[in-house]
């Protein structure tokens, strides 16, 4: 077979022409990809979200039983909320931030996350500018972000390389005393689960 | 591969873009496309190291111009196009304009023959392979000394996964290096932890504390 690797010509076809294109190759196959798609489509907005994670959180600051088995076993302690992950992330990491010590996730190699549990990764995550900067300036990206972390909290920034996936279990805000699991629930974000916003 | 997708500390970069409860989609046919890439997946027509690959492969004035899913496009189109499933012509033809396809790609390898096991609190040195195929160690951390924290479950070895070439699973080590000693006197104070395969990494020569 000849794949021609030599410059697009002026005449590329628009996104959107070549993604209908491979859609349309694989429908001509028999693959049903319309289904999948409408499939995927009810994941994304029905059960990929941040609130999956976010009930996940909420129960580790209530229940400490339960925050020793998410940070000992992530994947079997979500999997208690019904929340699957696909076969090929093995292993879920949870890391805890506390007054001294934040984390924050990234993939600088691509823009890999744990889907399935914090929702799929916002534009941003995706872009070069963070992936590059992250592990070099984090105290400096973060804070072009919004987050002013204190001189004395240590930074520990996760480079999701392999197919381990990380998640960050933020501190529980001050003043939500005698809250109850779903009012807490309601305080987190993905953005507080990849470690650059404030909960 | 020592290519422009491995971004880790390079220089030069302005603001992230950064909105709260930003989009993860802005046009329909990424949603899509994200999905099509899925269902390859899910039918076997190729693996996710194949998938990560073929991004990586793009020409890199491609790859730097190019969104996340045009990234994601481009490497399902080049892989159905590689396994056989459709071919280029036909793309074209359907898609009524070019259809720009990654690279193609170097040989891949197996595993590392001695390989060992590691316990958190060990001390470690990354290798200092240059790969030509695909391999998941960032190059920021080549060379560099750093600490076990935890280990994983054993995963497919992505430099042989990638590339249709036996090996054996083996487990990942998340690994703490001191962002200070990545970048000398040029990074911010922080520990950067990265998930290093088991042959990526030898046991620290000198023990010395």
């Amino acid at each position: 077979m000849i794949i021609s690797h030599t410059p697009a010509p002026a005449s590329t076809a628009t996104l959107a022409q070549r993604a209908a294109a491979i859609e349309a190759a694989l429908e001509q196959r028999g693959l049903n990809p319309a289904e999948h798609i409408e499939a995927q489509a009810h994941l994304i907005d029905e059960q990929w979200l941040p609130e999956n994670g976010a009930r996940v959180v909420a129960r580790a600051w209530t229940d400490a039983a339960f925050r020793q088995r998410l940070l000992t076993n992530g994947r079997d302690a979500v999997a208690e909320f019904g929340i699957q992950m696909p076969k090929h992330h093995r292993h879920l990491v949870a890391l805890e931030n506390t007054a001294r010590l934040h984390n924050v996730i990234c993939c600088t190699l691509c823009s890999c996350t744990a889907f399935t549990v914090i929702g799929l990764p916002p534009d941003w995550y995706k872009d070069l500018e963070y992936r590059a900067r992250v592990v070099r300036q984090s105290r400096t990206v973060l804070k072009e972000m919004g987050l002013v972390l204190a001189p004395d909290v240590e930074i520990r920034v996760w480079d999701t390389t392999a197919d381990t996936r990380y998640m960050v279990l933020p501190e529980r805000p001050a003043g939500t005393e005698g809250w109850s699991e779903a009012q807490l629930a309601s305080l987190v974000t993905r953005d507080g689960m990849i470690g650059v916003a404030a909960i | 591969m020592d290519g422009l997708h491995d971004l880790g500390g390079k220089q030069g970069f302005g603001p992230v873009r950064y909105s709260p409860n930003a989009a993860v989609f802005h046009a329909p046919w990424e949603q899509r496309v994200n999905a099509l890439y899925g269902l390859a997946v899910k039918l076997g027509i190729f693996n996710m190291d194949e998938y990560r690959h073929a991004i990586e492969r793009m020409a890199p004035r491609h790859y730097l111009a190019a969104g996340y899913y045009e990234r994601t496009l481009t490497s399902l189109a080049t892989l159905c196009v590689e396994k056989g499933v459709v071919t280029l012509a036909e793309l074209e033809q359907l898609a009524q304009g070019g259809f720009p396809l990654a690279l193609p790609s170097a040989p891949g390898r197996s595993n590392q023959a001695m390989r060992e096991r590691f316990v958190p609190g060990d001390r470690v040195t990354v290798r200092t392979d240059l790969v030509a195929g695909h391999v998941r160690m960032p190059a920021y951390i080549r060379g560099k000394h750093g600490v076990v924290v935890s280990a994983s479950p054993a995963y497919p070895f992505p430099d042989a996964h990638a590339h249709g070439v036996a090996a054996v699973d083996e487990p990942t080590y998340d690994v703490r290096f001191e962002a200070l000693e990545l970048w000398p006197e040029a990074a911010e104070p922080a520990g950067v932890y990265v998930a290093v395969f088991q042959s990526y990494l030898n046991r620290r020569s000198d023990q010395a504390r």
